[in-house]
């Protein structure tokens, strides 16, 4: 506390500030009746009711809500697989390819990824649309969710599973009746994370999509290409809302978790 | 020895329920486990000792089924088991980390095991209740594990793995996340536990005073070997080798050159010394003075703990010590005429007469040898004492550890020799202080000769 | 065998999906330009036997690497490219430091929600939080009425669309990269130091300069590099915010594949990329593995 000084409160105060703004006055400005955004004229929902009305932002909104899901609950499944293959499956020929594999996408430029993903769908012959973006997606949010769900299983005691095995489990009950049930918050927080990551994806969308599976972020682009508009301003509200309410939420959750979890360990070891 | 004594290893028609029979296992270059063959009886408490590094956890993953040999076989109750996978195996384990499940109560992890087997319910309840109140846990069955305590978790982990009934129990260091209290009433649980039951039990520990505590014997390992295998007090008492005297203990080694005794005549105008152990025989009689033979504790050690190392000893040949030795050394010091004849003498250091031990084999004649001295073994005294062997030196450190001290205390050729008293007086009234010239005197069967580098 | 089926379904997943996509861009870097459907040549006729394999071999070359390195244009992207993560991520290091170092200076019961206000806009769109921007820099934007309205400026200034834009832009966005490693390098770190420091005759400063900041600097390496590398490919920031002068690589590789639509001069584009991108990452692991050590 002695350190904390009013350069650290300032330094606070400015860099949160910075971070926070922007939005703050995105989320002001959708109240906004003028179309200028730049002018405030007044309280108005207007550009609410608007962006409900418009049919081409609802079904693309409906689009990359499909993709999301079916991507992030199929990088779940091959990045938990993924994960526990890199940490439980010992050596295996081929393992630092596999391992690359799974870390270069992480920092490949989307550029990169989704031009040579097209490439593939078009030597293939895989007519672009929903189906290739979820493969699109999948590819690299299974990536992520395989990081989140290999930094629990490094952390989670081995020795949970050999007492599985020990005590008659196949290495399948193992997995699902021990290792699962243990390493699913981070399951979750994977799936949450490759959802998040597939609604928020432009560019890798753009290469891979086609006719009738315009998502959600292409359709923004295109519009705020050219400049601000209210409408936009209303769907980012919106957007901010539901994500700000989750995180909170979620975070109150665990960290109530955790203080129980705490005050129980305490009170077990005085009970002795 | 008294009959009721459980001793199966000493009986060759009892059938081993464990056999290692030439197992060797290689991860990539490094052997961790080096050729071993070792026979574990029904209802034994077999402790398995050494540093870290040793492979005593690898032998006990092998018989989990964790590990499989890369040689040798493993036979438990005359099955080979090599191939069979860990949760097709009658053995369970006790985790060094426990490993309880989080995510299920104390009832439900104790249950684990009986569910997996398809147990019949009412059967699972009956079960898992019997091994509550074995474990004395009935308060806690509806716990998770974080809601109890360290001590509870470990008992909750051995309930477990005894709930399956399994013909072989492991433990890893079962008491090493324990407190120093807690984990000296939990050795005497953990043996009752073991009586009560009947259950094989082998322990993996790096804590010799458990392993002695506990087992029935103790198996000293070191790079993959087995050293010794013993009950405790002969692993204290007679340790085969240096490395096992100086593992298990205190010692003070004391490295010479020995040479066989000549037999003195009228050496009984003082009684031989007493023995250390009413079990260890005695010194030879006077009537063996003419030729030297291998004294009787030589021959124990031989037959009792050398034997699967080295091999069986001649009976018929007395071991090799003939006169060339003693004619070739010249023999440094002559020993003092009152000591019986026999044994070894010590040739260590210009400044100090040589050391008497008549418990030692004469095969020794002529060796590079270490004598192993416990320090409680040592007397200390102000005054030049008449025994056998004594050392002159000088206190440098004490260590006052309530029950007993120890002191530290420079010979006159440098050499550092530790000796351990009582403290049956109060501190005030002790009459050794620092820097005090003392005599550290000893018997001629108070150490043990070892052969140097062993 | 059970295993050898878990390992190979995430396995082929990625060969195909990821390695092999890279073999194609990789091959298609070295074909000609075509107009044609696919618009490249030559084309893998394996119907046709050996010969036509052959041949499709002896076609292929690297005359578009050739065409890049002649002409300015792409020479100027990458460098230009390369200048913009530079600067942005001195940018995003110059406003994280400060964050990270209160953030760790704060009370301990105060840092879990800190922690959770910076990972927050992590979670919201980067399309939306980049879009911010272009509200507040622009000519009759927000940034402009509050400058001129308190007397600092008289005529507007032109930020949007250009490259201070864009370092505003990736150092916004990217913030959360650089603060995250720098806070738990920063927070790791023992406070009796620098009151030994200041102990020892330090000045605070020079206890700043002489002990938190060698302590920091494996984190100030992470962040930096969380920040260059994914800013170098980036195209979004660029095209809402920069302008058209603003050359950057993604920028001209995405024009170049749905503007001009040639195929093999994009991917000779994005093999250039890769191997740029080549040098920072290995440097990033190569800090990461040394952290890991150390934290043995």
């Amino acid at each position: 506390m002695r350190r904390f000084s009013w350069f650290n409160a300032t330094s606070l105060t400015l860099g949160f500030a910075f971070l926070y703004l922007p939005m703050i006055i995105l989320v002001v400005y959708s109240f906004n009746s003028s179309r200028l955004v730049t002018v405030w004229a007044g309280f108005s929902t207007k550009w609410y009711g608007e962006l409900l009305q418009n049919e081409d932002f609802l079904q693309a909104a409906w689009v990359t809500l499909k993709v999301a899901f079916f991507a992030s609950t199929l990088a779940t499944v091959l990045g938990t697989l993924a994960a526990y293959v890199l940490v439980r499956g010992g050596r295996f020929a081929g393992r630092t390819l596999f391992s690359g594999m799974i870390y270069a996408p992480l920092v490949m430029p989307e550029v990169i990824t989704g031009l040579s993903l097209l490439l593939l769908f078009i030597g293939i012959g895989l007519d672009r649309g929903i189906l290739t973006v979820i493969l699109a997606h999948t590819t690299f949010a299974m990536c992520y969710v395989s990081v989140v769900v290999s930094s629990r299983l490094v952390s989670f005691d081995h020795s949970l599973e050999e007492a599985a095995l020990d005590l008659g489990c196949s290495p399948f009950e193992a997995f699902r009746l021990v290792t699962l049930p243990i390493i699913a918050p981070a399951v979750i927080s994977g799936w949450l994370l490759a959802f998040t990551l597939s609604l928020d994806d432009l560019v890798i969308a753009s290469f891979t999509t086609g006719p009738g599976a315009t998502t959600l972020p292409i359709k923004v682009f295109s519009a705020v290409r050219l400049g601000v508009s209210p409408e936009i301003n209303a769907l980012s509200t919106i957007l901010i809302a539901i994500v700000t309410v989750g995180v909170i939420t979620t975070s109150l959750i665990s960290k109530r978790a955790a203080v129980r979890q705490a005050k129980e360990e305490r009170a077990a070891e005085r009970s002795t | 020895m008294a009959q009721t004594v459980f001793a199966p290893w000493e009986d060759s028609q009892e059938k081993p329920l464990i056999e290692f029979v030439n197992v060797t296992k290689r991860f990539g270059d490094f052997t961790a486990i080096d050729n071993l063959s070792q026979k574990i009886y029904a209802r034994e408490f077999f402790a398995l000792l050494g540093p870290s590094g040793c492979g005593k956890t690898t032998m006990m993953r092998m018989l989990a089924g964790f590990e499989t040999p890369s040689e040798g076989k493993i036979l438990l109750a005359g099955q080979d088991i090599g191939a069979v996978p860990p949760n097709k195996r009658a053995v369970n384990m006790m985790f060094q980390s426990y490993a309880l499940f989080p995510h299920l109560s104390v009832w439900d992890n104790i249950a684990f095991g009986l569910k997996r087997e398809g147990m019949a319910k009412d059967k699972i309840a009956a079960r898992v209740d019997e091994m509550l109140r074995l474990t004395r846990l009935e308060k806690f069955a509806r716990r998770k594990p974080h809601q109890i305590s360290g001590g509870q978790r470990q008992r909750v982990a051995l309930a477990r793995s005894l709930a399956k009934a399994p013909k072989l129990l492991l433990l890893d260091e079962p008491l090493g996340a324990l407190d120093k209290k807690l984990r000296q009433e939990t050795q005497f649980e953990l043996m009752d536990i073991q009586e009560s039951t009947g259950t094989t039990f082998v322990i993996v520990t790096h804590d010799q005073e458990e392993a002695m505590t506990v087992a029935s014997r103790v198996a000293v390992m070191d790079h993959g070997r087995i050293v010794q295998v013993a009950t405790p007090d002969v692993i204290y008492e007679a340790p085969n080798s240096v490395y096992v005297a100086d593992f298990i203990g205190d010692v003070n080694l004391i490295s010479g050159k020995a040479s066989t005794r000549k037999a003195a005549p009228a050496s009984q105008s003082k009684p031989a010394p007493q023995p250390a152990k009413p079990a260890e025989p005695t010194s030879p009689s006077p009537s063996d003075e003419r030729r030297p033979q291998p004294n009787a504790m030589g021959e124990w050690l031989h037959d009792r703990v050398l034997e699967p190392v080295l091999g069986k000893r001649d009976p018929n040949t007395p071991a090799p010590i003939v006169e060339q030795v003693t004619a070739a050394e010249p023999q440094p010091v002559s020993a003092p005429p009152e000591i019986p004849a026999g044994g070894l003498a010590i040739t260590w250091s210009p400044d100090h007469p040589p050391l008497i031990a008549s418990n030692a084999s004469e095969t020794f004649g002529g060796a590079d040898v270490v004598l192993a001295l416990r320090p409680e073994k040592l007397n200390i005294s102000t005054t030049k004492p008449d025994a056998p062997n004594v050392l002159r030196g000088k206190v440098i450190d004490i260590a006052y550890l309530g029950n007993i001290s120890t002191y530290h205390v420079q010979l006159d050729n440098g050499t550092m020799v530790k000796a351990q008293i009582a403290n049956t007086r109060r501190v005030s009234r002790r009459q050794i202080t620092w820097e005090d010239e003392v005599w550290l005197s000893f018997t001629t069967t108070a150490g043990v000769v070892l052969e140097q580098g062993t | 065998m059970r295993r050898a089926l878990l390992i190979s379904i995430p396995y082929l997943w990625l060969l195909v999906l990821f390695l092999i996509p890279f073999v194609i861009v990789f091959k298609i870097s070295l074909s000609d330009a075509a107009i044609a459907r696919p618009p490249y040549l030559p084309t893998l006729e394996l119907s046709e036997g050996w010969a036509s394999i052959k041949e499709f071999f002896a076609e292929l070359d690297f005359e578009n690497y050739t065409f890049l390195g002649e002409d300015p244009l792409y020479r100027l992207a990458y460098l230009s490219s390369l200048k913009i993560a530079v600067v942005s991520t001195v940018l995003t290091l110059l406003v994280g430091y400060p964050i990270a170092y209160g953030m760790a200076r704060a009370a301990p019961e105060w840092r879990p929600t800190l922690l959770m206000l910076i990972i927050l806009p992590f979670w919201t769109s980067f399309l939306i939080r980049v879009y911010a921007w272009k509200g507040i820099l622009s000519t009759e934007g927000l940034l402009n009425q509050l400058l001129m309205g308190i007397g600092l400026v008289d005529a507007p200034l032109t930020i949007l669309n250009t490259n201070t834009a864009v370092y505003i832009g990736i150092a916004y966005t990217y913030l959360p990269f650089m603060v995250l490693p720098i806070y738990s390098a920063l927070e790791k770190m023992d406070d009796s130091l620098l009151e030994a420091a200041e102990d020892l005759g330090c000045s605070r400063l020079q206890a700043f300069w002489m002990v938190t900041m060698p302590l920091s600097r494996a984190g100030i390496f992470a962040g930096s590099f969380l920040v260059f590398i994914p800013a170098l490919g980036e195209f979004v920031i660029p095209s809402l915010l920069g302008g058209s002068d603003t050359l950057m690589i993604g920028k001209v590789l995405y024009e170049e594949f749905f503007s001009n639509r040639d195929w093999p001069v994009a991917s000779a584009v994005a093999v250039i990329l890769l191997l740029i991108l080549i040098v920072p990452i290995v440097l990033f692991q190569l800090n990461q593995q040394k952290q890991q050590e150390a934290g043995k």
